[in-house]
């Protein structure tokens, strides 16, 4: 298998920090005053120029968020945050108008060039400066802290009607759209950080996919937190119209801080009758050092409304960075005959904490769910699997399977699974199956006496864990992920 | 030429291996026998270097050089081999895939090219085919759900791939039918070669109908307590371990 022998290759050449997205970008950026109140708001508000109804939606949020209590029922354990520390916009300064990729800053696209942004999406900033590549392409917006600096494939997209923008644009382009959906899945009223996202939000993707189309591309959106002590609140929103078609890639990184950096995002995806929606993402931000300092804290709602009959929704998630991940992207199956599908590979290590897992609420008559999750915690990490499936008294026939398998690498690291399963409806059948292994030392004897080396046996071992879950990512990211994995766990035995 | 010399071993603080002396020219196939006990699957894994077997004296020389300083991947790519009496399976891993790493990683090891895919293809298919292993046996996760030939076969099938220069067979033969022993056996001897040496243990002298062996050792209590020529092992056919302190075979 190429890709472990890649792994292997790339965990001897990163010697010293592991982490290869770790540097800061140089650059002047337009701040917020720092801390949090209704001056503030206004401020994001106005720095985007929108429209007064959006501007008391945000205000409405955050005159919600100021009575309600941060959760503390997850499964992480993190000092208080002090939100009046925090700022809550940072834009590049030379990124007041962003057009094309000719007017961004150099340093902005040295600084993507450096991600390592995967190939094929390399392959599309090519495209864009007109040298046009055959196979596989994805157009990309790109988001750094609070703006999106560009998005490719715009005009190729608008041909078959797809709107792929930043969300900013789209309130002024697309108004009657955002207006119509923008927290209607995720209400203003949601959760701590959602209505907090509702108030301060920043930037993010807008997809509108028109009815019967196929949208002819990968969209996805590379995220970047690269000021200090700056909370990046992007808001994505996904609308696939009757009987259309979208898969959608998020990627993220930030610099390696010794401060921790808070996300909280809220992504809301809608799909009418008959359309699919496949969600994916590989997040892959900061996760501290091995000591445990610094690293993102990950606060993230994201959730999928099935709307229409039939439609379809699959979130496919890699989580491998972030101090804290605190994320249950779920699905709403209102619409009769809908599915829901939930496909994560959450890796831990060092010190990282995990408490994600799915929501699947049956509404709809005839609806369907699928979960299969893998974790895998290494080193001090805690890695919790924690999802709700329920049926509605009106859900006949609703049906789920759920597999939740974790897996062990030393005697440091703890898994924990809590699933909750509601059923108001007798026909409802729900399947769940769990398991907990280790790597036993003597299957890495075995590796070992076939002439593996320690590295290469526990990346083939993982790998091969996470099968079920790889093969529903967009091709061009499985060996991508493949790599991800055998960094992530990089020191992870011996 | 492989020489163990007054080998100890304690595993869990017990002294399993009391002593033991053995020399194995290059080219030859010795077959080790004993009663259940007597620290034959142990010599297995000192020789392959398993963690928590602990040598507290003697020493072991494969080629002239020192196998106990080595670590088990350069071991396994200085030529040793153990077809394990118990394979592990790894879940979600084809057998395919698994070979192909193994064989890669162990040509890398030794300065070789790496073979391409169809090479390699063509290198596995024709080792399985002498094997009667299935190719859709391939396409399995390793050892997952396979039948204890399907396992056995599977290791020799290894062997075969990883071209070693000293084979260790641990009980190879337990847990298989008659038709099963000869298949494995045919595999066996398909690799005997001058410059192959090979230590075959076995608990029962079924096996060296199929695998003649240069020499045959009785180990007892963590030693070798005697050794002969093919036919000790038919004598022991006879009379059972139980003059080596184990139940009659």
């Amino acid at each position: 298998m190429p890709a472990v022998q890649e792994t292997v290759a790339r965990v001897k050449e990163i010697d010293v920090d592991k982490y290869k997205y770790g540097f800061s970008t140089d650059i002047e950026s337009i701040k917020a005053p720092k801390g949090l109140n209704e001056d503030i708001v206004r401020f994001i508000s106005a720095k985007k120029g929108e429209p007064d109804w959006l501007l008391e939606w945000r205000l409405e949020a955050y005159r919600r968020w100021l009575t309600m209590q941060e959760p503390t029922w997850a499964n992480v354990k993190y000092p208080k945050i002090d939100f009046q520390e925090l700022y809550y916009y940072a834009a590049p300064k030379s990124m007041e108008a962003p057009k094309s990729l000719d007017e961004v800053d150099p340093e902005l696209l040295r600084t993507y060039e450096r991600l390592g942004i995967p190939l094929s999406e390399q392959k599309v900033l090519a495209g864009v400066e007109g040298a046009q590549l055959e196979g596989a392409r994805v157009a990309v917006d790109a988001v750094f802290d609070s703006v999106s600096v560009v998005t490719t494939f715009k005009e190729e997209l608008a041909k078959a009607g797809v709107i792929f923008c930043s969300v900013s644009e789209a309130v002024k382009t697309h108004p009657e759209l955002v207006r119509k959906y923008l927290g209607s899945v995720v209400p203003i009223t949601d959760n701590f950080y959602a209505t907090l996202n509702s108030a301060v939000f920043s930037d993010g993707s807008f997809v509108y996919v028109p009815p019967g189309v196929r949208c002819p591309m990968e969209l996805s959106t590379y995220f970047r937190i690269n000021e200090k002590q700056t909370g990046q609140f992007e808001r994505t929103l996904i609308i696939a119209d009757k009987g259309s078609y979208v898969s959608y890639l998020e990627g993220c990184t930030a610099p390696m801080r010794d401060e921790n950096q808070l996300h909280a995002a809220v992504v809301e995806l809608v799909a009418l009758d008959d359309a699919e929606i496949k969600y994916s993402t590989v997040q892959n931000w900061y996760p501290g050092d091995k000591e445990g300092k610094g690293g993102v804290y990950n606060f993230v709602t994201k959730r999928g409304d099935c709307r229409g009959a039939r439609s379809k929704i699959s979130w496919t998630q890699v989580e491998t960075g972030s101090a804290i991940t605190w994320k249950y992207p779920s699905c709403i199956l209102r619409g009769d005959g809908s599915r829901g599908e939930f496909y994560s590979i959450a890796i831990s290590n060092g010190y990282q904490q995990i408490d994600s897992g799915t929501k699947m609420i049956h509404l709809g008559r005839n609806t369907s769910s699928r979960i299969i999750s893998k974790g895998i915690a290494a080193g001090h990490s805690n890695n919790t699997y924690r999802g709700l499936v329920s049926a509605h008294r009106r859900a006949a026939n609703a049906r789920n399977f759920t597999c939740c398998d974790s897996l062990l690498i030393g005697d440091q690291c703890g898994a924990h699974t809590v699933p909750y399963i509601e059923a108001k409806n007798a026909s409802a059948t729900f399947e769940h199956e769990a398991t907990t292994s280790k790597i036993s030392d003597d299957q890495l004897f075995y590796c070992l006496q076939r002439g593996l080396s320690e590295e290469e046996a526990v990346a083939l071992i993982v790998n091969g864990f996470v099968r079920d879950v790889l093969q529903h990512l967009p091709m061009e990211f499985m060996a991508e992920t493949q790599k991800l994995i055998g960094i992530s766990l990089e020191g992870s035995v011996g | 030429m492989l020489e163990i010399k007054n080998l100890h071993v304690n595993v869990d603080g017990r002294e399993i291996l009391n002593g033991l002396d053995l020399t194995l020219p290059q080219g030859e196939v010795h077959a080790i026998m004993g009663p259940n006990g007597s620290g034959k699957s142990t010599l297995a894994y000192v020789l392959a270097g398993k963690e928590d077997y602990e040598v507290t004296a003697g020493s072991v020389t494969w080629k002239g050089e020192d196998l106990l300083g080595m670590e088990p991947s350069e071991r396994a790519v200085a030529g040793v081999f153990l077809a394990f009496q118990y394979p592990m399976e790894i879940p979600g891993v084809a057998t395919m895939t698994f070979l192909r790493t193994a064989v890669n990683a162990v040509r890398k090891a030794r300065g070789e090219a790496e073979l391409s895919t169809p090479d390699f293809l063509r290198f596995v298919r024709d080792k399985a085919a002498a094997l009667k292993i299935e190719p859709d046996m391939l396409k399995r996760p390793l050892n997952v759900g396979f039948s204890g030939g399907e396992k056995k076969r599977n290791e020799i099938l290894q062997m075969a791939l990883l071209e070693p220069s000293l084979c260790v067979l641990d009980e190879t033969d337990s847990g298989l039918d008659i038709d099963a022993v000869r298949i494995v056996a045919q595999g066996v001897n398909a690799l005997r070669s001058p410059g192959r040496a090979m230590l075959v243990i076995t608990h029962y002298q079924r096996l060296l109908n199929y695998i003649v062996p240069d020499r045959v050792h009785v180990l007892s209590e963590g030693r070798v307590a005697r050794s002969g020529g093919p036919e000790l092992a038919l004598e022991l056919e006879e009379t059972g371990y139980a003059e080596f302190g184990g139940e009659a075979a």
